[in-house]
């Protein structure tokens, strides 16, 4: 008998004394048509929204800038220029007014985790973000580009818009729904570490700054 | 009570699951250990006020306790189907699915993966599951040399030490040790390293960039598998999952049967429980969700192998199933007042615990870790902080009824706690017999020392073993009744 089969055999018979082996089926909702029980709808919209994600994103570290869409080249360039950025990592199609003069555009065509670790920082847009818990998701999508460039740059710098702002968790699982074959990378803060006595320190792995421009309606 | 009769369990001479020495002599010399106990009790102290904060914080934390639950057991309800349709999907997506029976065999499957890319070395995601079947040890007989990047676990790895929590391996070091071991095990580290922890953060930063930039195959477990979907989910905090998950070419995952959950939205209720009982925090820093292979993105060749090990011996048991809910948060340990006294390597498994106590003796089989399940006072602290409210105390009074059980049937002759409890029930049963008991256990008296008694004769030895027991008093209650009263009952 091959592994799966035995596996499966064994499942089989440790639920054979089970009533309810054969019935329930799926999740805490859908499968039986009953609400969950706690909450999948935020209440927030509009600028309270926007301000509770501001509030989260800084709490854990994040460095966030409000702007507007006719604003947003401008607070690009302003958040370049105060990093000091002098090379960026774009993935393959995000809409820009333009970056400031002196700051070069790296295109990815492939670059290698080294290419990558020779950049200043990253620029990307953003899938989906959780107001509640400070999250922003990225799915991979042309403005956002693979895994690797928002990894292996020190400095992320990220656009959110308005009409991809959540408020709490189950409302951005259901939102990523039909994304749910793209990697996805949850992003709350800058990369931190409680392993040393549980205090919390930023920065390790992954980009040591996060810094989020979120782009009112 | 005998239907898990007959299950294959973990076997032995492979990982790390059974106690090298009963639990009472490993906990009694790691008391003896001040420094480990400071450690500890600081480390824990922070850590429930972190978890306690933001559980505080929702207004629907309990309906999202029972909602875990709930999902937990109906996926294991229906496990065949859910990780058949896990493997449908992943297969879909173009990811090759291997089934493991038990260590043994997911150790063969993954160093023959290994060694087919030509790799001598591999960089891991921290992993539960790894450690429970010994795996860096079997890719090193296979001359593999694998690399923890998660902090904690390389402090443990470099310190050549164990892990002692599931969360935090190295809570038993302060930063001063750690600073010691990087100074000790680390080429080129900079002499000048303090024990700040920032510093030693970049340290370890600076020691893995190489590594991760350079690796060709990345190894890791899993927290969640959507059957649903297909997706495979990696919850962690330090960015060094992302490079084992993102750089290398070929990504191999192990998972515990039990991790799959039945559908995409279950995510909604688990990434509200788990960082927020784990870490304290409202949201980990970062989460990694993955189905099959991209083309373009990430790893092109992707293994995922789905071991029991025990686990279906686990399922077999109505009562002692639940342990398999388990999301390993670490929630349970942080309060426990046993775990905070002993640390984790008292325990002897990967994991320690309260949820150590009834994971590991189902595993195993429960005559292999005997002790474990009375390794607690069953205060029910940690039932009470259970994000998928595991019933811990019940798990653990029901392992302590089929190691009872198990003795009497092996030995065909009663346990010892059998025979106590035979012999007060006959001496309770009659008044008479109670009231002469009594006052000859004031005879006990003799033996204590400030109203407490270290040792009692046997069979009452087997108490006094890991507990004091009190004084009895002068004169018995009955006594004192009949002097102020008269004989009347």
């Amino acid at each position: 008998m091959s592994a799966r089969d035995e596996v499966l055999a064994r499942i089989r018979a440790a639920l054979a004394d089970d009533g309810q082996a054969n019935g329930h089926r799926g999740g805490h909702s859908g499968g039986d048509g009953s609400a969950p029980g706690y909450r999948t709808q935020g209440d927030l919209t509009g600028e309270p929204l926007l301000d509770l994600l501001a509030d989260r994103l800084t709490d854990y570290r994040a460095v966030v800038r409000r702007t507007t869409e006719a604003e947003l080249g401008a607070a690009v360039g302003a958040a370049l220029e105060q990093r000091g950025v002098r090379r960026v990592v774009l993935p393959p199609s995000l809409s820009l007014p333009g970056l400031p003069a002196g700051v070069e555009a790296v295109t990815d065509d492939g670059l290698s985790p080294q290419d990558l670790d020779t950049v200043d920082g990253v620029l990307t847009g953003a899938a989906v973000a959780i107001a509640e818990t400070g999250t922003i998701v990225l799915d991979g999508s042309p403005d956002q580009g693979r895994r690797a460039i928002s990894l292996v740059p020190d400095y992320h710098l990220c656009i959110v818009r308005a009409a991809q702002v959540v408020e709490q968790v189950p409302e951005g699982v259901a939102r990523l729904a039909a994304r749910a074959h793209c990697p996805l990378t949850w992003i709350s803060g800058p990369s931190a570490t409680s392993d040393i006595e549980l205090k919390r320190v930023e920065g390790v792995h992954g980009p040591r700054t996060l810094e989020v421009i979120l782009v009112g309606a | 009570m005998t239907t898990f009769l007959g299950f294959p369990t973990a076997p032995k001479g492979v990982g790390h699951l059974r106690t090298v020495q009963p639990f009472p002599v490993a906990a009694r010399q790691a008391l003896g250990d001040a420094q480990l106990r400071r450690n500890i009790g600081a480390a824990t102290a922070t850590i429930r006020a972190k978890r306690a904060n933001v559980t505080a914080e929702l207004p629907d934390w309990e309906a999202l306790r029972s909602a875990g639950q709930a999902v937990k057991a109906s996926a294991m309800r229906s496990l065949d189907r859910c990780l058949v349709e896990l493997e449908s999907q992943v297969q879909a997506r173009g990811g090759t699915v291997h089934w493991a029976r038990d260590a043994d065999e997911a150790n063969r499957i993954m160093t023959g993966l290994v060694a087919a890319t030509g790799a001598r070395e591999v960089v891991k995601v921290k992993s539960m599951v790894t450690d429970e079947i010994g795996l860096n040890e079997a890719l090193a007989a296979a001359g593999i040399t694998a690399h923890e990047t998660d902090l904690a676990e390389l402090i443990v790895q470099l310190g050549h030490d164990r892990p002692s929590h599931i969360l935090v391996p190295a809570i038993h070091r302060n930063r001063a040790e750690i600073r010691e071991i990087f100074l000790h095990e680390m080429a080129d580290v900079d002499p000048a390293l303090t024990d700040d922890p920032h510093a030693l953060a970049e340290a370890a930063r600076v020691y893995l960039r190489r590594r991760f930039l350079t690796a060709r195959v990345g190894i890791s477990g899993a927290n969640f598998a959507i059957a649903e979907t297909g997706t495979l989910c990696v919850v962690e905090s330090e960015g060094n999952g992302r490079m084992c998950l993102t750089l290398p070419d070929t990504l191999i995952t192990v998972m515990g049967i039990e991790k799959v959950l039945p559908s995409w939205n279950d995510l909604g209720v688990f990434l509200q429980l788990l960082p927020r009982s784990s870490t304290g925090e409202r949201m980990n820093p970062y989460t990694s969700m993955w189905t099959g292979v991209t083309p373009g993105d990430g790893p092109q060749h992707f293994h995922l192998v789905l071991l029991d090990n025990g686990r279906t011996a686990a399922l077999a048991d109505q009562t002692g199933r639940q342990a398999l809910h388990c999301i390993r948060c670490s929630a349970c340990m942080n309060v426990c007042p046993v775990y905070e006294r002993t640390g984790g390597h008292a325990y002897g498994s990967v994991y320690p615990g309260p949820i150590g106590a009834i994971i590991s003796p189902q595993l195993t089989g429960v005559e292999d870790n005997a002790t474990l399940p009375f390794a607690s006072s069953l205060c029910g602290a940690c039932a009470d902080v259970c994000p998928v409210k595991i019933d811990i105390p019940s798990v653990l009074v029901h392992l302590r009824a089929r190691h009872v059980e198990e003795v009497r049937r092996t030995h065909r002759k009663p346990s010892a706690e059998a025979i106590s409890m035979a012999a007060a029930s006959w001496v309770m049963a009659d008044p008479r017999r109670y009231s002469a008991a009594l006052r000859s256990a004031r005879i006990g008296r003799a033996l204590g020392r400030g109203g407490r008694i270290r040792l009692l004769p046997p069979p009452l030895s087997r108490w006094t073993s890991a507990r004091d027991a009190p004084v009895p008093p002068a004169q018995t209650f009955r006594d004192w009744w009949r002097t102020e009263h008269g004989d009347t009952p």
